[in-house]
C-alpha cells in the first residue's frame, strides 16, 4: 500500500514538473524557427586562391553587402551589410590580406581583414564635388617601403597607405572641370595618369608623380565629334569611346603627352549595324567588347589605333575580365545560352590569335534567366595545366560556381531582395495519403517518445540527447506538403526585385517552387520592369475547392507612376503562370475588394495615374457584382508631395476612345489640405484587411464597459514639419512638431488630431483594432518615443444598462453608417523607447482573442516583441487593486526592453526591411516572417500556448504514468486481498 | 475706514491684475479651446452683428482691443460653395469670424457666424434630383483664410438624403483648423444618417446650420515622479504575481495528501479495535508518515 502511495506521489510530482516549459530554451532554437543568410546580387567579385589554405571569393553586392564566400561550398565566411546610403563602388584585395572597399561615391575607403572580416582601418576622403569613384591597387608599388593604393573620388586623387589607411598625398584634379574616367599606372613607372573628358568634346590627361602627387603635366585636346558614354581603357596608353552621335568608335592614344584620335565608323566594323552600341565594361587588355542590339563583338586595337573585329560572339552573352596566365597569355570566359543550356567558353588570347581553351555545357534549370555577369579564376590542375572556374550571376540574382562542367555550388541570392510576401495555404491532406506512410511506424514513434522521456527524466546519455535534438529538428511533420490542424504549415509566396517568385515552406524554409516571371523580365518593350506587390487572387475555401489558390503579381515597366503596368496570375501550389497581361494601363494603386466571384476570385480595383479605376478580373460576373456595390466603394490617396489627402469614389464608366466596360471614372468626395509650410505627410497606417476583432467591448476593472471604435475605414496619418524631414539636427526643437491624425476615409472626418511639439520623424506606425502605436524622435527629450492612441465609441457607451439589454432598447444592433457623426473619445499616452526602428508590425491571430504584441524591427536588425499591455494609455502611476487585477502595469517613463523578448533570440536579420505576421489556425499562435538580406521565420504565442500542449509534450510519459497507475491498482488490490485473507485466518 | 476702502480698491486692483495676467499668460493653453457657437447664430437669417457688405472675403476693420491691449482682432470672411453631384461649385453662403492674434504669433478664429444664401429654384430642383439618385451634395471651403482660396479647396460631401431627414434641411459643419489654415471640414447631418434609407425631399427649403470650429489638442505627458519605485529594470515588481495563499499554491499536493490521509484513516478505522481505540489522535501522524505506519502494521501482523 505505502509503496503504491510512494509511486503515485513520485509520478505525480514528475508529471506536474513536466508541464512548465514555456519560454525558449537553448535546445529549442531551430525547432519552430529558421534563419537563412543571403548576400544579394553580386556586383564585383575578387578571387583569393593563391597560397591560401581556404580558397575564397570576396564579393560586393547590390544589397550593399561585402562578403567572403567559401569557394568550395559557397558558404559565407563573413559578411558585412553597409548602410543603404553607403553604396559600395569598388572592391579589391591589397597586400594579400586586406579586402579594400570604396563606397559612398568614393568618400569612404575601408580595409577588412580577409580571414575573419574584422575592419582594419577606415579613411574618409572628403571632396568638393562628386566624381566617378575609382580604386587602383597596384600589385608591387611602394613609397618608403609602404604599399600604396590610389583612389579617385570627389575631385581628388589620393595615395593611401594599405597598412593603415593614411593619406600619403592628395591632389585636386577637379580644377579644369575634367571628369576623370580612368586611372592608369604602369608597374615600375614614376608617374600615374588620370584621363577623362572635359565637357563632351575634350579629352584630357593629368600626369602626376607617384611619390608625392606633384602635378607634372596636364594636357587636353579637342575632338570635334565629341564623346558619349564612358571611356574604356584598352592598354596603358590607348582608350576607346563612342562619339557623341553614336555612329563611330574613337580610339584615343596618349603617348608621352601626345594625343592622337582615330575614328572608325561602326558600320564599317559590324555588318548590319543600326544603333545603340555600348562598350562593355569587361577589361581585356588590347581588346574590348562592343555590344549592340543583336550581338556582341570582340574588337582588337592595333598599333596605330586601327580596329579589327576578332570574333562575333553572338547574342545574349556575358564576358568576363581577362585573366593573366603564366607565360604572357591571357584568357577570358564567355557564357552563351544554347537550347536551354549554358555554354561556357574560355578563350585564350595569345599573340597568334584567339583560341578556345575550354568549352563546357552546363545544364541549369530554366527559371534562371540569362547570365548577367561572369568572373573567371584559374587554378593549377593535377597535371600542372591551367584549370578554370567561373562564378556566374544569373538574371534572377542567383550565384553559381562552375568548374569542370559542373555546378559546384549555387546560392539563391535573389531572396535577399524581397519586395512583397503573401502567405498561401497548403493543400488539404487527401484521403488517399495514409498517415502511416508519412509518420514513422508505431515502434519508431514509441522509441522516439521513450527517448524524450529519458530526456525529461534526465537519465539520457549525451548520445541520446543528440538523437533527441536531431529528431526534434527533423520532425517529419513540420515539412510536409499538406495543411496541418494548427495551421503552422503554410507557403510563403515571395516576390524578389529580380522579378522571381519563390514559394517557401514555413516548416523548414526550403524553396518549394520558383518562377522567373516573364512579365517582369527585361524586354524590348519593357526596359526596366519592377515588381510592386503581390495580392491574393483566388483563395478557394467554400466552393471551387477543386481549384488551386493563386496570387496576382503587379508590376510596372519603369520607375514613374505613369509607366505601363504588367499583371501575372500564378498558381500558389505549382508556380505555373495561369494568365498574364502586359502593357495594361499604368498602375498607381491596387485595392483588393471584399467581393469574390463564383470561382472565389477576388475582385481587384486597379487605379491608374489618371485616377481611373480598372476592375479585375475582367469577366461579366465580376462586373455584375461590382455594379451592385458601386455606391459603397470608397478609397483615399495620400499625395505626399502636394500634402493633400483625397477621398474618392467610383462614378461611371470611362469615356475613352474605345469603350471599356471595366474602366471607371472616379471623383473627389473630400479632401484634407495640410498647410504646406508647417506639415508634410510622414507616415500612414491602416488596419490589416484580414484582421479579426474578437470583441468590441472592453470591460474595465470597475465593471464599466468601454466600446472600441472598430472601423475598417480608419487611417492614421502623421505629418511633420517639412524642414524636419532632413536628418536629425536640421531643425530646432521649437520649430518642429509632429501631428498625428485619425481620419475616417469614407467621409474625410478628422476624428482626432494631436500635436507633439518638438518631435520629428521618421515615423513608424501600426494600426490594429481600435488603437494605433507610433514611434518617432522627441527632440526635447533627446530620445525616441512611442505613443499610443486608443479610440472608443461613445455612442454605444450607454448600453451598460442590463435592463436596457433585456428590454431590447439598446442600440447595439442598429446599423452603422459612415455618414453619421461618430461620437468618439480617445485615450493616449507616450513612452520613451531606447531603440530606433526599421520596421514595425503587430501580431495577428485567427480569432483575435489572444492579446497582441507589437513587433519592432530594431536598428540592430533584431525583432523585439513588446506586449501591448506596456502601451496601454490607461496605465497610471499607482494603479488600484482592481486595475492591477485587470493587468494594468504601473506607469513608467519608458518602455522596458526585456532581453528574453527578442523574437530573433541570438540571430540577426541583416538589413531588416519588413516584418509580416500571419495568423495560424491555432488561436494562440501567430507566424512571423522577417525579411531583409536575411530571412527569419518563427512562431509566436503572445499569451503562451494556452490552447495546446507543447510540441515536445511527452505522450510516452503520460502513457507510462497511466500504465503504472493501473499496475499499482492491481498490485494494491492483490495486497489488500491477501491481507484480508490473513485477517480472516487469524 | 479710509484704509479699508483703499485696501478694498487695492485688492480689486490686484484681482483685476491677476485676471489680466491670467488672460495674457494662458493663451498657450487656450489654443485647444473648442469654440461652439450657439445654434441660433448659425440659423438661416439669424441675427448677424456685422452684416457682410461684400461677398469677396477681405480682412477689415483692424482695431486694437482696449481690454488686453496686446492682441489684434480682425474680421474675416470666407465663402461656402456647394455643388450638386457633378455640377460646378457655386456660392452657397458666407462665414464670418473674428481672427484673434495671440501675442505668441498664433492666430485663431473666434465667433464664427454663418449665413446661408437662399436656395434658388434650380438649386432646389438639383437637390431633389440628388435625393432621387441618392447622390452626393458637395461643399467646399478655402484652405487658407488669409490668402484665399489657398492652395486648394477643402472638399466634403454627404449623401443628400442625410440632410433631409426632417422637414427642413439640417446641416452640421465641423471645421478643423490649424491657425488660419482650414485642414478639413466634416460636413453632414447633425445626428445620424437614417437607415433604412429614406429619400424624400424636404418640405421647407431652408437650412438649419450648426457650425463648430475645432483646433487640435496637444499631447500632455503624464509625468512620472515615482522613478525610484520602479527600480532599475523598468518593469519593476508589477510583473511579479501577487503572493498567493498557501492553499492556492499547493492545492495540487494537498488534495492527494488529504486523500492519502483519509485513505489511511479509514484503513486504520478498519483495524482491530484494540489497537486504535485508546488514541485516535496518534493515528494521523502515523498515517501521514507512511514509513511510521508500516512497521506498526507489521508489528500487528
Amino acid at each position: 500500500m505505502n509503496m503504491a502511495i510512494r509511486v503515485y506521489l513520485l509520478l505525480f510530482l514528475a508529471l506536474s514538473y513536466s508541464y512548465t516549459a514555456f519560454s525558449l530554451y537553448e535546445d529549442q532554437v531551430g525547432l519552430m524557427d529558421w534563419h537563412q543568410q543571403y548576400i544579394g546580387k553580386v556586383k564585383h567579385a575578387v578571387f583569393h586562391t593563391q597560397k591560401a589554405a581556404r580558397k575564397r571569393v570576396v564579393v560586393s553586392t547590390e544589397e550593399n553587402v561585402v562578403s567572403s564566400l567559401d569557394l568550395r561550398h559557397g558558404e559565407i565566411f563573413w559578411r558585412h551589410v553597409l548602410a543603404p546610403s553607403d553604396v559600395i563602388d569598388q572592391i579589391d584585395i591589397a597586400l594579400g590580406k586586406y579586402v579594400i572597399t570604396l563606397s559612398s561615391g568614393g568618400s569612404i575607403l575601408r580595409a577588412w581583414n580577409l580571414p575573419d572580416g574584422q575592419m582594419v582601418w577606415e579613411s574618409t576622403l572628403p571632396g568638393p564635388k562628386a566624381s566617378k569613384p575609382l580604386l587602383l591597387v597596384p600589385v608591387n608599388f611602394k613609397i618608403d617601403r609602404e604599399s600604396v593604393m590610389f583612389v579617385h573620388g570627389n575631385g581628388f586623387i589620393h595615395a593611401i597607405s594599405s597598412i593603415n589607411g593614411e593619406v600619403i598625398w592628395k591632389t585636386e584634379l577637379a580644377s579644369e572641370g575634367i571628369n576623370i574616367q580612368q586611372l592608369i599606372y604602369t608597374d615600375g613607372s614614376d608617374t600615374i595618369s588620370a584621363v577623362g573628358f572635359v565637357g563632351t568634346h575634350r579629352f584630357g590627361a593629368y600626369i602626376l608623380h607617384v611619390k608625392n602627387g606633384e602635378l607634372l603635366n596636364y594636357k587636353s585636346m579637342e575632338f570635334p565629334s565629341g564623346f558619349s558614354g564612358d571611356l574604356s581603357l584598352v592598354t596603358d596608353d590607348t582608350a576607346v569611346a563612342i562619339d557623341s552621335i553614336g555612329t563611330s568608335l574613337v580610339t584615343i592614344q596618349f603617348h608621352d603627352g601626345l594625343f592622337s584620335f582615330h575614328q572608325t565608323r561602326l558600320s564599317d566594323l559590324i555588318q548590319d549595324f543600326q544603333r545603340a552600341a555600348v562598350i562593355s565594361q569587361s577589361n581585356i587588355p588590347g581588346a574590348f567588347i562592343l555590344g549592340t542590339a543583336n550581338s556582341i563583338t570582340l574588337i582588337k586595337v592595333l598599333s596605330r589605333g586601327e580596329l579589327k573585329v576578332v570574333e562575333e560572339l553572338g547574342h545574349a552573352t556575358a564576358v568576363s575580365d581577362a585573366l593573366f596566365l603564366p607565360g604572357g597569355q591571357q584568357a577570358f570566359a564567355l557564357v552563351q545560352h544554347r537550347d536551354g543550356k549554358i555554354l561556357l567558353t574560355v578563350k585564350l588570347d595569345s599573340d597568334d590569335g584567339l583560341s578556345n581553351l575550354l568549352e563546357e555545357t552546363i545544364h541549369l534549370d530554366n527559371q534562371r534567366g540569362k547570365v548577367q555577369k561572369v568572373f573567371i579564376n584559374t587554378y593549377v590542375r593535377v597535371d600542372r595545366s591551367n584549370g578554370f572556374r567561373v562564378l556566374i550571376v544569373m538574371e534572377d540574382d542567383s550565384l553559381f560556381l562552375l568548374q569542370q562542367g559542373e555546378i559546384v555550388w549555387s546560392r539563391e541570392d535573389g531572396l535577399a531582395s524581397i519586395v512583397d510576401v503573401k502567405p498561401a495555404e497548403l493543400p488539404v491532406e487527401k484521403d488517399g495519403v495514409s498517415v502511416a506512410k508519412v509518420e514513422n511506424n508505431l515502434f519508431e514513434w514509441l522509441k522516439g517518445h521513450l527517448l524524450k522521456l529519458k530526456g525529461t527524466l534526465m537519465i539520457a546519455t549525451p548520445d541520446d540527447v543528440a538523437a533527441i535534438q536531431k529528431m526534434r529538428l527533423q520532425s517529419s511533420g513540420k515539412s510536409k506538403m499538406t495543411q496541418d490542424r494548427n495551421g503552422f504549415r503554410k507557403l510563403l509566396i515571395v516576390l524578389t526585385r529580380a522579378g522571381k517568385l519563390f514559394a517557401l515552406h514555413t516548416g523548414d524554409g526550403r524553396i518549394v517552387w520558383s518562377r522567373l516571371l516573364m512579365t517582369l523580365r527585361k524586354s524590348e518593350t519593357c526596359q526596366s520592369p519592377r515588381g510592386i506587390s503581390l495580392h491574393q487572387w483566388q483563395d478557394p475555401h467554400h466552393h471551387a475547392l477543386n481549384q488551386n489558390p493563386s496570387v496576382l503579381i503587379v508590376g510596372r515597366c519603369g520607375d514613374s507612376l505613369g509607366s505601363t503596368g504588367v499583371l501575372s496570375i500564378v498558381d500558389s501550389y505549382t508556380g505555373e503562370e495561369r494568365n498574364r497581361m502586359e502593357h495594361v494601363h499604368s498602375i498607381a494603386h491596387i485595392i483588393p475588394l471584399s467581393f469574390t466571384d463564383s470561382a472565389e476570385q477576388r475582385l481587384h480595383l486597379l487605379l491608374d495615374a489618371n485616377r481611373r479605376a480598372h476592375l479585375y478580373p475582367r469577366t461579366a460576373e465580376a462586373l455584375d457584382i461590382f455594379q451592385r456595390e458601386l455606391g459603397n466603394i470608397y478609397w483615399y490617396s495620400a499625395e505626399t508631395d502636394e500634402g493633400i489627402l483625397r477621398g474618392r469614389s467610383v462614378q461611371k464608366n470611362c469615356v475613352l476612345e474605345e469603350a471599356d466596360n471595366f474602366c471607371f471614372d472616379s471623383r473627389d468626395l473630400w479632401s484634407i489640405v495640410f498647410p504646406s509650410e508647417s506639415e508634410k505627410i510622414a507616415a500612414t497606417a491602416t488596419r490589416s484587411l484580414n484582421e479579426v476583432v474578437h470583441t468590441q467591448a472592453k470591460v474595465t476593472a470597475e465593471q464599466e464597459v468601454m466600446y472600441k471604435y472598430v472601423s475598417k475605414n480608419m487611417l492614421f496619418l502623421a505629418t511633420v514639419t517639412p524642414k524636419a524631414v532632413g536628418p536629425i539636427g536640421s531643425v530646432t526643437v521649437d520649430e518642429s512638431s509632429l501631428i498625428a491624425y485619425l481620419i475616417d476615409t469614407v467621409t474625410g472626418r478628422i476624428l482626432h488630431r494631436v500635436t507633439h511639439h518638438g518631435s520629428v520623424g521618421p515615423v513608424h506606425a501600426v494600426f490594429s483594432e481600435n488603437w494605433v502605436v507610433y514611434h518617432y524622435f522627441n527632440l526635447r527629450a533627446h530620445r525616441y518615443e512611442m505613443s499610443v492612441i486608443e479610440i472608443y465609441d461613445q455612442a454605444r457607451a450607454e448600453n451598460k444598462d442590463v435592463l436596457k439589454l433585456v428590454l431590447g432598447t439598446h442600440n447595439l444592433t442598429s446599423p452603422i453608417t459612415a455618414y453619421s457623426r461618430p461620437e468618439v473619445s480617445t485615450k493616449s499616452q507616450s513612452y520613451f523607447f531606447a531603440h530606433s526602428l526599421k520596421a514595425m508590425a503587430v501580431t495577428l491571430t485567427a480569432k483575435g482573442i489572444t492579446s497582441k504584441q507589437v513587433l519592432l524591427g530594431t536598428i540592430g536588425d533584431q525583432v523585439l516583441a513588446l506586449d501591448k499591455r506596456f502601451l496601454d494609455p490607461r496605465r497610471t502611476v499607482n494603479p488600484t487593486q482592481a486595475e492591477k487585477e485587470e493587468g494594468i502595469i504601473p506607469l513608467t517613463d519608458s518602455l522596458p526592453i526585456i532581453p528574453q523578448s527578442y523574437v530573433t533570440h541570438a540571430l540577426k536579420v541583416e538589413g531588416l526591411r519588413g516584418i509580416v505576421t500571419v495568423p495560424a489556425k491555432l488561436e494562440s499562435t501567430t507566424l512571423v516572417f522577417t525579411y531583409g538580406a536575411d530571412l527569419f521565420f518563427t512562431q509566436l504565442a503572445p499569451s503562451k500556448t494556452y490552447d495546446s500542449l507543447t510540441e515536445d509534450f511527452s505522450y510516452a510519459l503520460l502513457l507510462i504514468t497511466i500504465g503504472a497507475l493501473v499496475i499499482a491498482i492491481f498490485v494494491t488490490w492483490v495486497w489488500s486481498e491477501k491481507k484480508e485473507l490473513q485477517e480472516k485466518w487469524r | 475706514m479710509a484704509t479699508t476702502t483703499i485696501a478694498k480698491i487695492l485688492s480689486w486692483f490686484f484681482l483685476l491684475n491677476i485676471v489680466l495676467q491670467l488672460a495674457t499668460t494662458s493663451f498657450a493653453f487656450q489654443s485647444d479651446e473648442l469654440l461652439v457657437d450657439d445654434d441660433e447664430f448659425g440659423l438661416e437669417g439669424g441675427r448677424l452683428p456685422d452684416p457682410p457688405p461684400e461677398t469677396r472675403p477681405v480682412t477689415s476693420a483692424r482695431r486694437r482691443s482696449a481690454e488686453s491691449g496686446s492682441d489684434l482682432d480682425s474680421k474675416i470672411q470666407f465663402q461656402l460653395e456647394h455643388a450638386f453631384g457633378d455640377s460646378d461649385f457655386s456660392p452657397a453662403g458666407t462665414f464670418t469670424a473674428r481672427l484673434k492674434t495671440w501675442p505668441n504669433g498664433g492666430q485663431t478664429l473666434t465667433k464664427l457666424r454663418f449665413s446661408r444664401n437662399a436656395l434658388s429654384q434650380t438649386d432646389k430642383e438639383n437637390f431633389k434630383r440628388l435625393i432621387e439618385g441618392d447622390d452626393f451634395y458637395q461643399i467646399r471651403l478655402p484652405s487658407n483664410l488669409l490668402n484665399q482660396p489657398g492652395r486648394e479647396h477643402v472638399i466634403s460631401s454627404v449623401k443628400a438624403r442625410c440632410l433631409s431627414q426632417r422637414d427642413a434641411l439640417d446641416e452640421h459643419f465641423v471645421i478643423n483648423m490649424d491657425g488660419v489654415n482650414v485642414l478639413g471640414v466634416n460636413y453632414g447631418a447633425p445626428g445620424s444618417c437614417q437607415y433604412p434609407r429614406v429619400s424624400r425631399p424636404p418640405t421647407k427649403w431652408s437650412f438649419n446650420s450648426h457650425t463648430l470650429l475645432k483646433y487640435s489638442n496637444e499631447v500632455l505627458r503624464t509625468p512620472v515622479f515615482t522613478e525610484a519605485v520602479l527600480g532599475e529594470n523598468g518593469e519593476g515588481e508589477e510583473l511579479k504575481p501577487p503572493e498567493r495563499s498557501f492553499w492556492a499554491k499547493y492545492w495540487m499536493y494537498l488534495i492527494p495528501l488529504g486523500l492519502i490521509v483519509m485513505n489511511a484513516m479509514t484503513q486504520a478505522m478498519n483495524m482491530p479495535e484494540e489497537q486504535g481505540a485508546g488514541q485516535p489522535g496518534s493515528q494521523g501522524p502515523q498515517a501521514i508518515s507512511g514509513r511510521g505506519q508500516a512497521p506498526a502494521v507489521r508489528r500487528r501482523n
